[in-house]
């Protein structure tokens, strides 16, 4: 086997590896090309922000709504448990 | 085990000082038959509750009642609940469980793209924003780069609106992904758990969604406000 020297990532390749990179899964050699490829990459460095920006972006579509009051069905639905219980 | 992280209690529990003793004394009341308590809680997961029934099913109507149907499943599991997951977990694995077999039932009747891969070469980014292979000096580089976003316009509801939209007209698997794991902050495996689905598959559907949403911001931020 010829020992194989790690070849520099292309920013179109590390596009596709940032979930993988994001959610921790990738091999360590692998964990390191893409580590390099930021250190000189401004382009790929804004993508990743990017990425990062838009997970965060996400979370906040939780804290948005206004829980509504319980439907009238569901209350509904307490009593005649509560009275099957008793 | 689901362990859905991020604990949501009535407030006046909410200063109790472990969440295990919280969720009991919700149980608690909730088996001595307090109104209040299931107002609260029902109150409290509700919204989230409609969210991830709604990427299950066709239609907001059905993710209702589902959520109803885990409800009644709640209440009559509730001298089951042991307390070794949260109650919270212990409620959205009621709810999976139940907006799965409706989602099941539906597949049988509607003809829906469920969590085949579906096209399997997609790229993350538009192939022209990279050079060519074939570049002299930089092959597969980015042409024209992404630029950071500002926060400012990052922060707006406009912005947040159009996330919301983008993850809505995903493909069903990814959104479901993308739903769980980055609105309501679910860890892979308990979305994977809620989904049935690989850790790989998960990631895939998860690295789809986001390439697309990211997409549709990228495309806003740089064009002037909608």
């Amino acid at each position: 086997m010829t020992p194989r020297t790690p070849r520099e990532l292309a920013c179109r390749e590390l596009v596709q590896l940032v979930t993988d990179y994001l959610e921790g899964v990738l091999p360590p050699e692998e964990h390191a090309r893409f580590e390099q490829h930021l250190e000189s990459c401004k382009g790929c460095t804004a993508y990743l922000r990017q990425m990062r920006d838009l997970v965060r972006l996400s979370g906040r579509i939780r804290d948005d709504v206004i829980p509504p009051e319980a439907p009238r069905e569901l209350l509904q639905l307490f009593e005649t448990w509560k009275a099957q219980r008793s | 085990m689901l362990t859905v992280t991020g604990e949501c209690v009535p407030e006046q529990l909410a200063q109790a000082a472990e969440a295990g003793s919280v969720d009991a004394r919700v149980v608690q009341a909730l088996r001595n038959g307090d109104e209040r308590a299931f107002l609260a809680i029902v109150q409290c997961h509700q919204p989230a509750m409609l969210r991830v029934a709604s990427t299950f099913v066709s239609s907001a109507a059905i993710a209702e009642e589902v959520v109803q149907e885990t409800w009644l499943g709640v209440l009559h599991g509730l001298d089951g609940f042991q307390g070794r997951s949260s109650l919270r977990s212990w409620i959205f694995g009621i709810l999976a469980n139940c907006a799965r077999s409706r989602g099941t039932r539906e597949a049988r009747s509607a003809p829906f793209s469920s969590f085949g891969a579906g096209d399997e070469d997609e790229p993350a980014v538009d192939p022209p924003r990279f050079l060519g292979a074939d570049h002299p000096r930089w092959p597969g580089h980015w042409a024209t780069p992404p630029e950071q976003w500002a926060e400012e316009k990052l922060a707006t509801q406009e912005t947040l609106k159009l996330v919301r939209e983008a993850i809505e007209v995903l493909p069903r698997g990814q959104k479901q992904v993308i739903t769980l794991r980055d609105v309501e902050g679910w860890t892979s495996g308990e979305t994977c758990e809620a989904l049935g689905i690989s850790e790989a598959n998960q990631r895939v559907l998860l690295h789809r969604a986001r390439s697309k949403v990211r997409t549709q911001v990228e495309q806003f931020m740089q064009g002037g406000s909608r």
